[in-house]
């Protein structure tokens, strides 16, 4: 049937007055394409349209090719898709690549001032030629603005072709260049050359055009690494530790920014908070653990391949039940892998991260709205059960940009310090104090902090410890504790994040995480069309809270979504849930790319007619 | 340092200080280290010093790696939090905690495996960022806890107990923190109390990291005839740079009469740090002639001790990143969070 030949998610496409646009712009890296494509997604955005900017870029500076991928659409679906309705193929190293991505029917905009390669021509696609180098070298003197204002030409040109609303265009660049009348002018100029350019040599507007929309009321746009570092900000951080590493560099870059701004007294010049970019990941871990047992918030980020330095000392802070906060922005693995390209790799490693028996809290953020939650009751979490959470986001999450509703703050709202004994109960306490008796319902003891009362004082150990934080190699006084802290994790599972759930009593479910959550609500939609009605859970966070086990118990099959190779949520499920492992299938998409409704259907199709 | 066990009655006519503690309140556990093991006498110089110095307990923060070294900071101070972290990685543990409070006394305990092999890209940081601790290296030349192994500052030439030499070239904790721009570098034996125990206290003073390499023999895997760690070879080799005499800050003005050949460094707390040299041309606050005198010295085969290398004017941690003097661990939340109208401001829209 049709449906199997065309991607899928674009065979909806054009039926009704419904705006569904894919549009992909080719460029090469470092040459300032990054603020054209801004330009366009928030005119997008501005006019009320769901939008989704997908960057995919190369692990590089200067030279290699990279895409940025934006897609409007008035339900609210702004998965990636893999099939484009105009295609902006600037580069043209990739010409042949790209021009295979349009959708037949479909629209190129090229370079007409060098010819195009006739082997990539195809007769089921228009092309649109304006000779974007030549306009610009007649345009601008200086080499530099010479290249850099093709991008802002050939915007101009989309403007035109996609009816997008060119006030509001022209009011962004007033904003951007506010103060720089010089910039501003060249800018709206460069862009005013592209959009008459397509008026008069093409037949604008195209019929794929958007129109003003009010879907994005009380909305921002706004990607998951800035708001993870509002979050921890509001959440009061004081210490954060980190070693560069892309995708997680932005998020340290962004907290970095935030506390110059709030965190340093207007008066004195001084700061109440310290960041202390560490010798490598073993480092930032071991500063995290040191401030948080001492009593700071503390929190590092990272991607794959610094959790797996940090393992050993995420035993540490397990064992001695030291709270640390870990982010993880995943990116493409093993080693090295692709670091600018997307992934769920590191779900297993860190459900289980360092030697020994170890389990930890992850959350799940699934947009950048969750990563500001989910970064505030990271820290919750981990102080009320004294022990390391982390939370996994993703490249597409932290460094894409997305559009989610204001994020807001409750100014009543008080952090859960956990169990601390202070000052004031330390002076009248009769008994001696011992770090690890008498835990609460949570199996959590109260700790202490360093130099507050000398009744307080223990020793924190990685080795064998007894309840009073003795060593120990006795088991009965090794189990004790060890026991202890599986029923810690268990406990977790009442406080942490509930998965979300949209349920119409099918038989069949699809289940997902994280990131994979709007192209498999898509697919859903996409599939109930063809007859196929499925649920659909999203797990944000472990251990699995009882709600996970209930919606598996409810449903014959499951279908679990994620972006690795070895199904690692799939994995988690079947090893800490009592669900038959022959309930759940897999749908697996991990190449490095955002997940596409088209993936997940063709996945679930290939397994429901065999 | 009692390697049985006392009893819990003391003795009425023991010293108190002016916090009415003895010297048994800043003890710690009994120790499981071999009887002679130098280790245990370096906590005893620390005993001694934490007691003249009158520091409350539960206002210093131990903190260790992993080794018999490591297991020092239990024998010390019971009435101070301790965290023996991993091995190797103190220095980065005792760095976060510095950061969250800056008023604790942190006293760091390592070995030279600990800090010199798995841990020595955190010492070199550690010393760049002058994070304010008495950092002690117990130096036995070995590995003792798994037992007897090289460590990286065996000399080339030592040799092990079967009598198989070391053949690759040591690494010196003072050269290396004087080519790092350490702040604070002193050499002890643990044999030397009363040459330690005043060096302890300046290091306590000092306004960063304060670098203790003690040498500290291993009576069990590294004591023997053709090693250049053990008691006997240290004592003949030790060739003193400085003698120190530590003055605590004085209520009242004392004149300071100038000696001959003794530099008095005012440390960051008030007080002060006489140093003595004891070749009339040493000066501990040469970087580069004290960097020339440690090698000279190594290249004779002998080990120079006593407080090497000050600068007191140096910026430590927080000084650096302009940290409130408000220990951030205290800040309270209604000042650290920026409030719901800020909130409203982000993102694009
Ligand atoms: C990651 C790791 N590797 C190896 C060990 C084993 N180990 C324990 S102590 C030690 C060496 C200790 O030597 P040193 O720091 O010189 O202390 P000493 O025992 O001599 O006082 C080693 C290798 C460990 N605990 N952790
Ligand atoms: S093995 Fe050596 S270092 Fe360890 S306790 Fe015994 S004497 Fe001390
Ligand atoms: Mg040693």
């Amino acid at each position: 049937m049709v449906l199997e030949r065309l991607a899928p998610e674009t065979a909806h496409r054009g039926k009704s007055r419904v705006v569904d646009l894919a549009i992909k712009l080719a460029n090469v890296n470092g040459t300032g394409s990054s603020s054209a494509n801004n330009l366009l997604m928030q005119a997008f955005f501005r006019m009320g349209l769901p939008v989704s900017g997908k960057n995919l870029f190369p692990s590089n500076i200067q030279g290699l090719p990279t895409w940025y991928e934006i897609r409007v659409n008035g339900s609210g679906h702004t998965a990636r898709v893999s099939q484009f309705d105009l295609m902006v193929a600037m580069n043209a190293q990739t010409h042949a690549q790209d021009i295979r991505e349009v959708r037949a029917g479909g629209y190129v905009v090229w370079d007409s001032t060098w010819p195009l390669d006739q082997s990539a021509m195809r007769s089921d696609v228009s092309y649109l030629g304006m000779p974007v180098a030549q306009m610009c070298n007649e345009a601008f003197r200086s080499p530099r603005a010479r290249t850099l204002m093709r991008n802002i030409v050939s915007c101009g040109a989309v403007v035109a072709l996609l009816a997008i609303d060119l006030d509001i265009v022209s009011n962004l660049l007033a904003e951007k260049f506010a103060g720089k009348d010089t910039l501003r002018e060249s800018n709206q100029h460069a862009l005013m050359l592209g959009y008459e350019y397509a008026r008069q040599h093409f037949d604008c507007p195209l019929p794929c055009h958007v129109h003003v929309m009010d879907g994005n009321a009380g909305a921002i746009l706004i990607d998951g690494n800035t708001t993870a570092a509002l979050g921890f900000l509001y959440a009061g951080a004081t210490v954060a530790a980190w070693y560069p590493i892309t995708p997680s560099t932005s998020l340290m870059d962004a907290f970095t920014q935030l506390c110059r701004r709030y965190r340093r007294d207007p008066e004195t010049g001084r700061n109440s908070y310290l960041i202390l970019q560490a010798e490598d990941e073993l480092a930032s871990i071991g500063i995290v653990i040191g401030a948080s047992w001492n009593g700071a918030r503390a929190f590092t980020s990272t991607s794959g391949p610094g959790i797996s330095l940090m393992n050993e000392l995420i035993g540490l802070a397990y064992y001695t039940e030291t709270p640390v906060v870990i982010v993880d922005v995943q990116r493409a693995g093993p080693s090295t892998g692709m670091p600018t390209r997307t992934q769920q790799g590191d779900i297993l490693t860190c459900a289980y991260a360092s030697h020994g028996d170890t389990k930890h809290i992850l959350l799940f953020p699934g947009d950048p709205a969750e990563c500001f939650d989910f970064a505030v009751r990271s820290f919750d979490l981990a102080e009320r059960f004294q022990t390391p959470v982390m939370m996994l986001s993703d490249v597409d999450i932290g460094m894409n940009d997305w559009v989610i509703p204001q994020l807001t703050w409750d100014d009543a709202r008080v952090p859960d310090r956990g169990r601390v004994l202070g000052a004031k109960e330390l002076e009248k306490r009769i008994e001696a104090y011992d770090r690890y008796a008498n835990p609460d319902s949570d199996h959590v003891v109260a700790r202490t902090l360093p130099g507050v009362d000398p009744k307080g004082a223990y020793f924190a150990r990685g080795s064998g410890h007894n309840e009073h934080g003795g060593y120990t190699e006795t088991p009965e006084e090794y189990l004790e504790v060890v026991d202890r802290l599986a029923s810690k994790h268990a406990a977790a599972a009442m406080r942490v994040p509930d998965p979300q759930i949209e349920s119409r009593g099918a038989r069949v479910a699809l289940v997902t995480v994280g990131s994979c959550g709007p192209a498999v609500r898509e697919a859903i939609e996409l599939l109930d069309a063809q007859g196929l009605p499925l649920d659909y859970m999203r797990i944000r966070a472990f251990p699995f809270s009882p709600a996970v086990q209930d919606f598996l118990d409810d449903h014959d099959t499951c279908f679990v979504v994620e972006q690795n190779r070895d199904a690692q949520l799939r994995s988690l499920l079947v090893l800490e849930t009592a669900v038959p492992k022959d309930r759940l299938r897999s749908v697996l998409a991990y190449g490095g790319t955002p997940l596409s409704a088209g993936e997940v259907v063709d996945g679930v199709r290939a397994q429901m007619e065999t | 340092m009692p390697s049985i066990e006392k009893p819990p009655i003391q003795h009425p006519g023991l010293r108190r200080n002016s916090l009415g503690l003895t010297i048994h309140d800043y003890e710690g556990s009994m120790s499981t280290l071999c009887a002679g093991c130098g280790h245990d006498s370096v906590t005893a110089a620390i005993v001694h010093a934490l007691w003249e110095m009158e520091t409350p307990p539960h206002r210093i923060a131990k903190l260790s790696g992993i080794g018999c070294s490591a297991k020092t900071t239990a024998y010390f101070a019971r009435g101070a939090h301790g965290f023996n972290t991993a091995h190797g990685r103190m220095a980065t543990i005792a760095t976060g905690a510095a950061a969250a409070n800056r008023d604790l006394l942190y006293i760091g305990i390592s070995g030279d495996g600990d800090s010199l092999s798995i841990g020595l890209g955190h010492l070199a940081h550690l010393i760049r960022r002058n994070v304010r601790m008495v950092y002690i290296i117990e130096n036995n030349g070995v590995y003792g806890l798994t037992k007897g192994q090289f460590s990286p500052s065996a000399d080339v030439g030592s040799t092990t107990k079967r009598g198989d030499p070391n053949q690759v070239p040591p690494i010196d904790p003072m050269s290396l923190g004087l080519s790092l721009g350490a702040t604070f570098l002193a050499r002890g034996f643990s044999g030397d109390k009363r040459q330690l125990v005043p060096i302890i206290k300046a290091a306590a003073a000092h306004r960063g990291l304060a670098l203790i390499d003690v040498i500290s023999p291993c009576v069990t895997f590294n004591d023997h005839e053709g090693s250049t760690k053990s008691y006997l070879f240290t004592r003949h080799h030790d060739t003193t740079a400085t003698e120190s005499d530590f003055v605590p800050p004085a209520p009242e003005i004392v004149a300071s009469i100038p000696v001959e050949g003794v530099v008095s460094v005012t440390m960051h707390d008030g007080s002060v740090l006489r140093v003595r040299s004891v070749p009339d041309d040493y000066d501990p606050t040469d970087r580069e002639g004290v960097a020339e005198h440690l090698r000279r010295a190594h290249a004779a085969g002998d080990v120079v001790t006593g407080l090497l290398y000050i600068d007191e004017s140096s910026a430590d941690l927080h000084e650096m990143h302009d940290t409130t003097d408000q220990p951030l661990r205290d800040i309270p939340f209604s000042q650290l969070c920026p409030g719901s109208a800020v909130l409203a401001g982000f993102g694009v829209r």
